[in-house]
């Protein structure tokens, strides 16, 4: 029932500019599932591929072997059909263009009336706990408050699919917590799958299902870590579950490290 | 915001004065030391004679003189604008091209790459050739495909205007961050789409410092173009016209340059007014 899948990687390659002096073997055998609904982080050493995993999934690099399908589809059609929204570590809204124009961007862009786009916009506004802010302009607003935007943006078009590089990493510890909170709760009002790229271990373990640990050079699954810490509060982050989960991703993380 | 208007009138004031007493002074010390450096034997730059450099009241005033047009008889400065605003539309031409060329050639480069490299040597190579060589060559031409001489003046423009759209667009366009750029394909936002929503809008803050330098150009262009090509009509003629007869009325030539002067900074300053509104929105930033 692989349709029944979010997302599906057998045996994913990416070589980047193969045949040249400067080759790099990025990932080498990847095989991943993803559940519908599922929240699935990615974590390794740096220059172990997750980005580029991401990109894998999302189409915007091609796998040099291997398939990639979202929804039972190709990843290039899921990419055409618009079935995932994206959040990058800088939020990446428009300096020209108001937060509502900003969040309204992606629903232009499938032709969507002004009327629904300017309710949507302000449904998303809600949901992000900025209602006030559609007629600023993103400059003035805080880095928090413009990832809020950026996630706004991309689950604007509700996507099944959110795919998320890193999007907490330069947001400082306080915001941060606060953001991942903000995140599960839109993640279980909206359904959606999320699949996150994070170098952070508590985030990783506060925030997933499952936590996925990569090998560098060239990216491998090294293991696989399941996480059941049921409905996160600010209390888990001191449960000593909580901890037991780091530490586990943690000593999975080292052994990658040593090993390689 | 009153205040503000009222400094910038106040600075403008201020530099007149400046330059004013910077020209009479020189020429003030030149007269006291026939022309030379005080207390040195080294000889002053220009002369100072009222021949060379007239008093600014002479050229200032040489501005209200009425002077004969054919058959009419009107002040100065009413016919430097007359002419400078038939430089204007040349210029104006000219520069509307300009931009179309510079960005249409812009847009080409950043589609495609072999664009990129095949246009960018030639568009810098094109800007080696001395325009006082290519006037005659491009009215001879219009001539020879009977093209109004304004057309072939309005192309000379052209030829100095497209080089900083091209090359400021391109950087312009090519400006968008990394994640702007994967963000729309996440979208799956064709090349077009991408360049509407997104390249064109980036680009701004790096074409309008290369439109006013442009816009200058157009002028320059223009006025070397009438030169060369012996128009009836324009500043350029006014100020052939005028060097021709320097050893009689020098503070004309110098009247027609300072018309030649306030059509630059007008085109400078629509330039920077049409920037104020395209920009308005990325200017109202608080913190």
């Amino acid at each position: 029932m692989s349709d029944e899948l979010a997302v599906s990687i057998n045996g994913a390659d990416k070589v980047f500019n193969q045949g040249e002096a400067d080759e790099v073997a990025a990932l080498s055998g990847i095989d991943l599932d993803i559940q519908p609904g599922e929240f699935v982080s990615l974590i390794g050493p740096s220059g172990c591929g997750k980005s580029t995993l991401l990109r894998l999934i999302g189409d915007l690099l091609e796998p040099t072997a291997g398939e990639v399908t979202v929804f039972g589809k190709s990843a290039h059609e899921a990419r055409m059909d618009q079935d995932y929204g994206m959040v990058f570590q800088h939020a990446g809204l428009f300096d020209w263009r108001k937060v509502s124009a900003n969040i309204e961007l992606p629903l232009e862009l499938r032709g969507w009336s002004k009327a629904d786009r300017s309710t949507r916009s302000q449904e998303m506004l809600d949901l992000v706990k900025l209602p006030d802010f559609g007629g600023h302009y993103p400059r003035q607003l805080s880095g928090g408050m413009q990832q809020r935007v950026s996630i706004a943006r991309a689950l604007s078009f509700e996507p099944k699919l959110l795919l998320m590089d890193e999007p907490f990493g330069a947001l400082d510890e306080m915001t941060r917590e606060h953001m991942q909170i903000e995140l599960l709760r839109i993640w279980e009002e909206t359904g959606t799958t999320v699949v996150f790229v994070t170098h952070s271990i508590p985030e990783s373990a506060f925030l997933s299902n499952r936590v996925v640990v990569l090998s560098p050079r060239p990216g491998r699954v090294h293991s696989i870590i399941d996480v059941d810490l049921g409905k996160r509060t600010e209390e888990t982050r001191e449960d000593p579950a909580f901890f037991a989960t780091a530490t586990e991703i943690r000593e999975a993380l080292r052994s990658v490290e040593v090993g390689q | 915001m009153i205040n503000k208007r009222l400094r910038m009138v106040l600075t403008v004031v201020v530099a007149l004065v400046v330059v004013v007493a910077l020209w009479e002074g020189y020429k003030w010390m030149g007269q006291q030391t026939d022309d030379h450096w005080p207390g040195t034997n080294f000889g002053l730059p220009t002369a100072t004679n009222d021949m060379i450099m007239p008093h600014a009241s002479d050229i200032l005033g040489e501005l209200t003189v009425d002077i004969r047009d054919g058959r009419n008889t009107l002040p100065m400065y009413v016919f430097l604008l007359k002419k400078a605003w038939f430089t204007f539309q040349e210029a104006a031409i000219g520069f509307t091209l300009g931009l179309a060329i510079g960005m249409g050639l812009a847009v080409l480069m950043a589609r495609w790459k072999v664009a990129e490299k095949g246009l960018l040597p030639w568009i810098n190579v094109s800007q080696t050739i001395p325009l006082i060589a290519l006037a005659p060559l491009v009215v001879t031409w219009g001539r020879q495909q009977s093209m109004p001489d304004l057309v072939s003046i309005s192309l000379i423009s052209t030829y100095l205007t497209f080089f900083p759209v091209a090359v400021s667009g391109l950087r312009g366009l090519q400006s968008p961050d990394a994640d702007h750029v994967e963000l729309m394909r996440s979208y799956a936002a064709p090349w077009r789409t991408t360049l509407f929503k997104l390249r064109l809008p980036a680009s701004r803050p790096y074409l309008f410092p290369a439109l006013k330098i442009a816009g200058t150009l157009s002028i320059v262009g223009a006025i070397v173009g009438e030169i060369s090509i012996g128009t009836k009509t324009g500043l350029g003629r006014a100020i052939l016209e005028y060097a021709q007869r320097y050893a009689v009325a020098p503070e004309r030539l110098y009247a027609s340059v300072i018309g030649s002067a306030f059509l630059g900074l007008t085109v400078f300053g629509l330039i920077s007014l049409t920037e104020r509104w395209v920009m308005r929105r990325t200017r109202e930033v608080v913190s």
